[in-house]
């Protein structure tokens, strides 16, 4: 399942980012395999997402939560 | 004996740096650039002791030492060079306790380039209301660092960071990361390459050089080819085992009592302020505040510098001998200097909105809200501020484009800021929304004055979000564009950060913009003076006649005038109008309002002086109406109808909308872009803009 996909209510682990650069950058940014996300907010557009990882919230673009590869828990 | 020292504070952004900088250092402190960079520099002293003061330089918030934005680079730039003055002694590290794992990823980077970090750990009380403490030192055993625990906003723990500051026996030295995977023999020569002693400090170098910087970039890369570096997949292994290190010290030192679990405030606030109705509605509103404070709040405070300025102008034209001295004061360096100061308080204003915003929390929300809106346009969530903020001024505003992370994005917000109807056309739409439509009209309930004048707004804001779209598809992409930020958690503002950035922020304006202001001021105070000798002196004459002359009828003022609307006719100035009078003919523009258009590059609302001088108003330049009234009553010689038609007065207010009539904004974009290819490329195409579109309004009304 993708991170995009990811209900309100559900959590789930990190389990692979597909793409060398999205991957350091979000690696970077703590989201990185086997860290717990959950889906907090949606933008009034639909697009970003905000996710809570590990201790924190962040926002990222539906495309790029496209690649990151979960599984709930 | 006295010494200083040199201290770096470092940390991830909202992991509270600002907020412990300002602790440590009050209002001592400067901002300024990063040599061979436009990104400012803070630096700021504290004393330590009777003998030791530090030097506390505040670098940009990164999540680590490989950069990607233009801030970023610049914290990677000082620590990694050991001759850079501005190299630190010590590195301060201020991490977020509620997010540690994260914050500390930076903190093994910082310490393997082999610079001393003590760590000052912030916002224990937030970790601890979600029910996590931490043993600092089974946190400063397992990491071998001092740990300090700190809150930056309540300024806690400040003395205890001195104390270690001054401890030079407890810098830490200790590294985390091993090199021992990678291949020997390609450390050696990256080594080599980058002259660089620590092997770690080398690598990274050569993998950011590779790709961000222009210096050995070559070299480096087929060096990397050589071995069949992979330079991604090391970086990911690196990160990965820098985690790993982490999450054991954070293991080791972290009590948990889940027993405490409060809703938090930021998730309940998170979901009003970003819901898809309440969520904009809430945006749109604070927008309209911003507006009304901007234009009807700043009003007083403009007024009095305007009169200030009047009085001190009229003190120097009477106290100093009259002459071109006299005359330069007055007309050119103090009527300069009203020009910068007069928008000062709508800047103020408006950045302290921004600034409450921004500490408060929400300016993250507007991105995360806007970003979709924003992205078919070639810009992203973050391009909302600087474009906000341009509807006070351009010069901040683009200086405020350097969180932007990808270069394209912040490119096209910076070429289309300048089209946001700035504080300096207000004068001249005020003035020439008068001229169509007088002050009493309604339409329906609405003053149909304030309804052209938003029409103007919207029509500049059309425009800036036009061209973005166009820039988008000619403008090349050397990353991916990604949208990822921190949502940090809701705070109470602190008037202490807010008023050192509003400090930082009005002087960005006065120096950035004022110089330049006043410097054209001065010029074409100089071009509006001087002219052909013997026109100038055929000028001095005829009026010296008519003055004695006792029957012509005419008061002292109004010959006075009249005087200085035929010498500036006659001045260079004029003879540019006349110059260009072929050229804007076709716009509906006669050479008077030509010298106009040449006057108010210095700043766009110099065109309602002018205009006042022109039509030999005199005196009191405040005096719109009379100004209107003379505009109103020309009449065109060749065709009977008034000068100043319907198409004509709307072909000037769309000129004065797209054109980058103002140099303080063509030197900003040049230093922030860092070429003069972009600041010509902007001036081109917002001049072809503005002429295009008035010949069409021109000939669309007559």
């Amino acid at each position: 399942m993708k991170l995009s996909e990811l209900q309100f209510g559900q959590t789930a682990v990190v389990s692979k980012v597909l793409g060398e650069d999205l991957s350091l950058k979000l690696f970077e940014m703590g989201l990185l395999p086997g860290e717990e996300v959950a889906l907090e907010n949606i933008a009034p557009f639909g697009d970003p997402i905000a996710i809570r990882v590990g201790e924190y919230k962040m926002c990222l673009r539906l495309q790029d939560a496209e690649n990151i590869e979960i599984k709930l828990n | 004996m006295k010494q200083e020292i040199t201290v770096a504070l470092v940390g991830n952004p909202n992991s509270g740096k600002t907020s412990l900088f300002n602790a440590l250092t009050g209002l001592n402190q400067k901002v300024s650039n990063f040599p061979g960079t436009t990104v400012d520099k803070k630096t700021g002293y504290t004393r330590l002791n009777a003998d030791t003061r530090a030097q506390i330089i505040d670098l940009p918030g990164t999540y680590s030492l490989y950069p990607k934005s233009a801030d970023e680079l610049v914290t990677y730039e000082i620590l990694r060079n050991k001759a850079e003055t501005d190299f630190p002694d010590i590195v301060l590290f201020i991490a977020d306790a509620s997010n540690l794992k994260r914050n500390l990823l930076l903190l093994t980077q910082v310490a393997d380039l082999g610079v001393p970090v003590i760590l000052a750990l912030n916002m224990t009380d937030i970790a601890e209301r979600r029910g996590v403490f931490y043993d600092v030192q089974l946190l400063s055993d397992a990491l071998q660092v001092p740990v300090v625990p700190i809150n930056a906003r309540q300024r806690k723990g400040i003395a205890e960071i001195k104390a270690h500051l001054l401890n030079e026996k407890n810098y830490s030295k200790h590294t985390y990361f091993s090199l021992s995977g990678v291949n020997e023999q390609l450390l050696n020569e990256v080594c080599e390459i980058t002259d660089k002693r620590n092997t770690y400090a080398a690598l990274q170098y050569a993998i950011n050089a590779s790709v961000l910087l222009n210096t050995k970039a070559r070299q480096i890369r087929t060096c990397f080819e050589k071995y069949a570096f992979d330079t991604r997949g090391f970086q990911e292994k690196e990160i990965l085992a820098r985690y790993h290190i982490i999450d054991e010290a954070v293991r080791k030192s972290r009590r948990e009592k889940s027993s405490v679990k409060i809703k938090s405030i930021t998730a309940q606030a998170d979901k009003i302020l970003t819901h898809r109705i309440w969520g904009i509605a809430i945006f749109l509103g604070l927008l309209f505040l911003v507006f009304q404070a901007i234009f009807s709040w700043s009003t007083y405070p403009m007024d009095w510098v305007e009169k200030g300025f009047l009085i001190s102008s009229q003190w120097v034209e009477d106290t100093l001998p009259a002459g071109v001295l006299n005359d330069l004061l007055v007309h050119g360096i103090l009527a300069g200097l009203s020009g910068v100061m007069v928008f000062l308080p709508q800047i103020i204003i408006l950045f302290a909105f921004i600034a409450i915003l921004e500490d408060v929390g929400y300016m993250a929300r507007v991105g995360f809200i806007m970003d979709r809106i924003m992205r078919p346009f070639g810009m992203n969530g973050k391009s909302v501020v600087p474009l906000i903020s341009g509807m006070a001024c351009a010069v901040p505003s683009i200086m405020a484009s350097r969180s932007i992370e990808n270069k394209k994005e912040r490119l096209i917000t910076i070429l289309v800021t300048p089209l946001m109807s700035c504080s300096a056309r207000l004068p001249v739409y005020t003035l020439l929304i008068a001229m169509l439509v007088p002050e009493e009209a309604k339409w329906g309930p609405f003053n149909l004055h304030g309804i052209v004048m938003m029409l103007m707004y919207l029509v500049g804001f059309g425009a800036a979000l036009f061209s973005a779209f166009l820039f988008k598809q000619f403008i090349k992409s050397e990353t991916k564009n990604y949208f990822m930020m921190e949502l940090p958690g809701y705070k109470l503002p602190l008037a202490g950060n807010i008023l050192i950035t509003l400090f930082d922020k009005g002087k960005a304006f006065v120096w950035g913009a004022g110089k330049i202001i006043v410097a054209v001021s001065v010029i074409l105070w100089a071009l509006a003076s001087f002219g052909p000798r013997d026109d100038m002196r055929a000028v001095e004459a005829k009026y010296l006649q008519m003055a004695m002359d006792a029957n012509s009828g005419k008061t002292v003022e109004e010959l006075a005038a009249m005087k200085d609307a035929e010498k500036l006719e006659v001045s260079y100035a004029g003879v540019f109008g006349k110059w260009i009078e072929p050229v804007i003919k076709p716009l509906g523009f006669d050479w008077k309002i030509g010298i106009a258009l040449i006057t108010s590059l210095a700043a766009r609302e110099v065109f309602v002086g002018t205009m006042s001088t022109i039509y030999s108003v005199g005196g009191d330049i405040e005096d719109l109406n009379n100004i209107r009234a003379k505009m109103g009553s020309e009449f065109d010689n060749q065709t009977g109808k008034p000068k100043y038609s319907l198409a004509t007065v709307w072909s000037l207010m769309i000129f004065y909308a797209f054109a980058l009539q103002c140099m303080s904004t063509i030197s900003v974009v040049q230093t922030e872009t860092r070429s003069w290819k972009w600041a010509s490329i902007q001036f081109v195409y917002m001049t072809a803009l503005a002429y295009l579109s008035s010949l069409a309004v021109f000939h669309l009304f007559s």
